[in-house]
């Protein structure tokens, strides 16, 4: 495929996102108390850790869904935001059309088709010609396997099949930055298999993302970059086989040898 | 049983649904569904006075019987320089406590999408108002056609208050035809089937559209 496929990730070098200091909290909960992150374009970062620790919170941040309360979030190319001063709505959406978020639980558009909720975003938002939008989706469902299913409702799919078509649906909007939520975490495990593969390709191909996961297996081997949280800081982070074989802080060595040996 | 005056008195009802009954419960429940939708989303709008104004709304026309409100926007609203003919009153007084009762039913059914849904379509760009038009209604409609048919079913029935404001409708033809006849019983059984027929086509036009709603939902 051509250099300027619109399907594949704007590839260039260096830095694409650096997250200064983020911080929320919920009422008085404080989830995330200083968080700085630093990803390169064509990186994939597994961020890991013990549920509560604050790594789906990061995650909603970079994608607009909760408002952090401090600290900046900074693409290269823009917006650099900074949530300590005021953010205008514009800085907030400009932040959010960046990336592009994988829900855990699919999230499709029930009383959508496949191919219609694939096109929803580039159609209605980016308006993006119709005829476009549509041989896109085809040849991004033709990827993953799922062309067959392009008139189908959701609810005739299974949730493997559903996070597919989920992946295909921000692939779709053409973002700088994908973002996982524990994308497999509400599959039965017969069909983890099938999501994992896809992300996988992904890699290869280059695209930046950041994958909240609990599959400490995958992450070794699809992440460039492992960062271990706990309790709202940045534990650890560094080269999967460093963090997740020779861990250097016990929290992240604790984390690991239970999800290894849970009983 | 007079069959002649059931056969001569069917079709002065069956036109005054026509032109009564049938036009001001469609144009009432149009109108009343629009301000409901209003009110709704004025509801969950987290702006504190407009959800306050909403609210007062809907407490005062649920807190008050339909057939004193038709009074006084017939008989009150003269007495202050405002006279309204028979008909816009009824369409103003029908469509004013449809909108208080559907108002309640959109702002459930809105609710009941689940939050993912909104979360989606912030994430493919989507502002709230185009969420709300393609994602969010649209589930929003399935839920609510059934407490909706309910209260358009209820509608069409309470139009025969129209009849003491002077519309001609399909009760007050009724009335006349009895008045003149004496025959009370058979006028006004004849009138209650009408009304009955009438419920029966909108209850089977309500499974229909649920039937189409439900196609993507699993059985």
């Amino acid at each position: 495929m051509s250099p300027t496929d619109p399907l594949r990730p704007h590839t260039s070098e260096g830095p694409l996102l650096e997250v200064t200091a983020l911080q929320k909290s919920f009422g008085t909960n404080r989830v995330l108390s200083s968080i700085d992150l630093h990803i390169d374009s064509g990186q994939v970062v597994a961020l890991v850790g013990p549920s509560g620790s604050g790594k789906t919170t990061v995650l909603r941040c970079l994608n607009g869904l909760e408002t952090p309360d401090g600290g900046t979030v900074a693409f290269r190319g823009g917006p650099s935001v900074d949530f300590g001063a005021r953010v205008t709505k514009k800085e907030a959406l400009a932040l959010r059309d960046r990336s592009a978020m994988v829900f855990q639980n699919y999230n499709l558009f029930p009383h959508r088709t496949v191919l219609e909720n694939i096109i929803e975003g580039p159609v209605q938002v980016q308006k993006r010609p119709r005829k476009d939008a549509v041989a896109d989706a085809e040849r991004l469902l033709e990827r993953v396997g799922l062309a067959a299913k392009r008139d189908d409702y959701p609810f005739n799919l299974s949730g493997g099949q559903q996070q597919r078509v989920g992946i295909v649906r921000a692939l779709a909007l053409q973002p700088d930055l994908l973002l996982f939520d524990e994308p497999t975490s509400a599959l039965d495990p017969e069909l983890v298999g099938e999501v994992l593969t896809v992300i996988k390709e992904l890699a290869e191909e280059k695209w930046t993302m950041v994958i909240v996961t609990h599959e400490l297996a995958f992450a070794r081997e699809v992440a460039d970059e492992v960062v271990f949280m706990d309790g709202g800081v940045v534990v650890e982070h560094g080269h999967p086989d460093q963090v997740l074989r020779n861990p250097r802080e016990e929290r992240t060595r604790r984390f690991v040898q239970r999800l290894l040996n849970p009983f | 049983m007079d069959w002649e005056l059931a056969r001569t008195s069917f079709w002065p009802m069956v036109s005054g649904s026509v032109v009564g009954t049938i036009p001001l419960s469609l144009a009432s429940f149009a109108i009343g569904l629009a301000l409901a939708l209003v009110v709704a989303l004025l509801r969950i709008s987290g702006q504190p006075v407009l959800a306050g104004i909403a609210r007062f709304y809907v407490s005062v026309i649920r807190g008050t019987p339909l057939l004193v409100q038709l009074f006084v926007i017939f008989y009150g609203l003269p007495s202050i320089g405002l006279t309204i003919d028979p008909w816009p009153s009824a369409i103003i007084a029908f469509s004013l406590n449809v909108g208080g009762y559907a108002a309640e039913i959109l702002r459930a059914a809105i609710l009941s999408v689940p939050k993912g849904q909104w979360e989606a379509c912030h994430t493919i760009g989507m502002s709230r108002a185009v969420a709300l038009r393609r994602v969010i209604l649209p589930q929003a409609a399935r839920v609510s056609v059934p407490p909706l048919s309910n209260t358009f079913i209820s509608l069409v029935k309470d139009t025969s208050l129209a009849s003491v404001i002077l519309v001609t409708e399909l009760f007050r033809e009724a009335q006349q035809i009895a008045a003149f006849s004496q025959e009370f019983m058979l006028v006004y059984v004849e009138a209650a089937a009408i009304y009955w027929v009438i419920c029966l086509v909108l209850s089977s036009g309500q499974s229909a559209l649920e039937k189409r709603l439900d196609r993507y939902v699993a059985h």
